[in-house]
């Protein structure tokens, strides 16, 4: 199983069935995976904070949701996870590639890639760090249920070296 | 017409449409003039209105309405575009559009100089409607979504309390209403 099918069976085991993206390099197939799948209801956004906007509607309708997005776009949604997901408890798995890690290329992304562990302990969002296709396998479906049960976002922070 | 006479007539006319009603003065209005099961009263996230009903409109089949307000949608104008590729046939979007920043004191948005609703037309809606007078939803009912409601109110708010629930009690009995 290599990364992308792993995160994407991981991803279809834990029950996801609504899925907002934004594009990353590293997530392309996934996202090719995801918008083929029939029982998945896909939709791209414009932004990753109204990614989680909708992804909130969805899940009071009653979707178990995820986002597929880069880590920069963790920026952009600060708010939006402290006063609609925190505040209200709601859940999502967040399945972020985590740019600016050891091998990275660009030293643009390094920035925000230093600050994201930091973002997400201060909003005291739980993250895992699979490091192979089978860590995230296994760690989607106990993600979700941690999400679920616990009533907050939990993130899969996949690093340059998880691809 | 003022904002909480036009949430007013607005409540009066929906029966069992989902309402996802927008973060300050909006949300107390609405919950002071009428309180249903049906609606999701936002506390924070502002810009966030028109995403969360558009999910909702996604999720499930019934209709959904969002109460949005001109500076939250200009927080997120990218949302009209997701809406539109989106085609939710059971989503309308009220835009309450009383030129300003009603709950940080009044302060001016662009929607004085631009026109919310060109926006919409811009980006493909077909089914636009604006009011100022009378607010009457009967052909907004009847047509397909996405719609976009623009609604000129003046700016100001009531005199209403704080809406004296937990955010968690505002999502369960939404929730369970819904199942």
């Amino acid at each position: 199983m290599d990364s992308s099918e792993a995160v994407f069976q991981g991803l279809k085991k834990a029950g996801i069935d609504f899925v907002v993206s934004l594009p990353c390099v590293n997530l392309g197939k996934i996202i090719e995976m995801v918008d083929c799948d029939e029982e998945i209801t896909h939709v791209p956004v414009t932004r990753e904070e109204e990614g989680f906007g909708i992804c909130a509607g969805a899940y009071l309708g009653g979707k178990k949701t995820a986002i597929l997005m880069q880590n920069s776009g963790l920026g952009n949604s600060v708010n939006v996870l402290a006063s609609l997901y925190k505040l209200y408890q709601l859940p999502i798995l967040m399945v972020m590639s985590h740019r600016g890690t050891e091998g990275e290329f660009m030293s643009a992304q390094i920035p925000m890639g230093k600050a994201t562990p930091g973002v997400l302990d201060t909003l005291e969002i739980a993250y895992f760090l699979p490091k192979t296709p089978e860590d995230a396998y296994k760690a989607l479906s106990e993600a979700w249920l941690l999400s679920k049960m616990g009533g907050s976002p939990v993130a899969m922070l996949l690093e340059i070296g998880f691809w | 017409m003022k904002r909480v006479d036009a949430i007013k007539r607005i409540s009066e006319q929906l029966e069992d449409e989902l309402v996802i009603c927008n973060i300050g003065f909006p949300s107390r209005e609405l919950y002071a003039v009428k309180d249903s099961l049906t609606h999701f009263y936002m506390l924070g996230s502002m810009g966030m209105a028109s995403s969360i009903g558009l999910g909702l409109a996604l999720a499930q089949e019934r209709k959904v309405v969002a109460l949005d307000g001109d500076g939250s949608l200009l927080m997120n104008l990218g949302s009209l575009v997701t809406i539109y590729n989106q085609d939710p046939k059971n989503f309308i979007l009220i835009l309450l559009d009383n030129e300003c920043y009603g709950s940080t004191g009044s302060q001016c948005t662009y929607a004085s100089t631009v026109d919310l609703s060109q926006i919409a037309e811009a980006v493909g809606f077909k089914n636009i409607f604006s009011f100022k007078v009378d607010l009457d939803l009967t052909e907004v009912l009847k047509a397909e979504g996405p719609i976009f409601v623009h609604v000129k109110v003046e700016p100001g708010n009531a005199d209403v309390p704080v809406i004296n629930m937990e955010p968690e009690k505002i999502k369960e009995r939404f929730m369970e209403n819904l199942k």
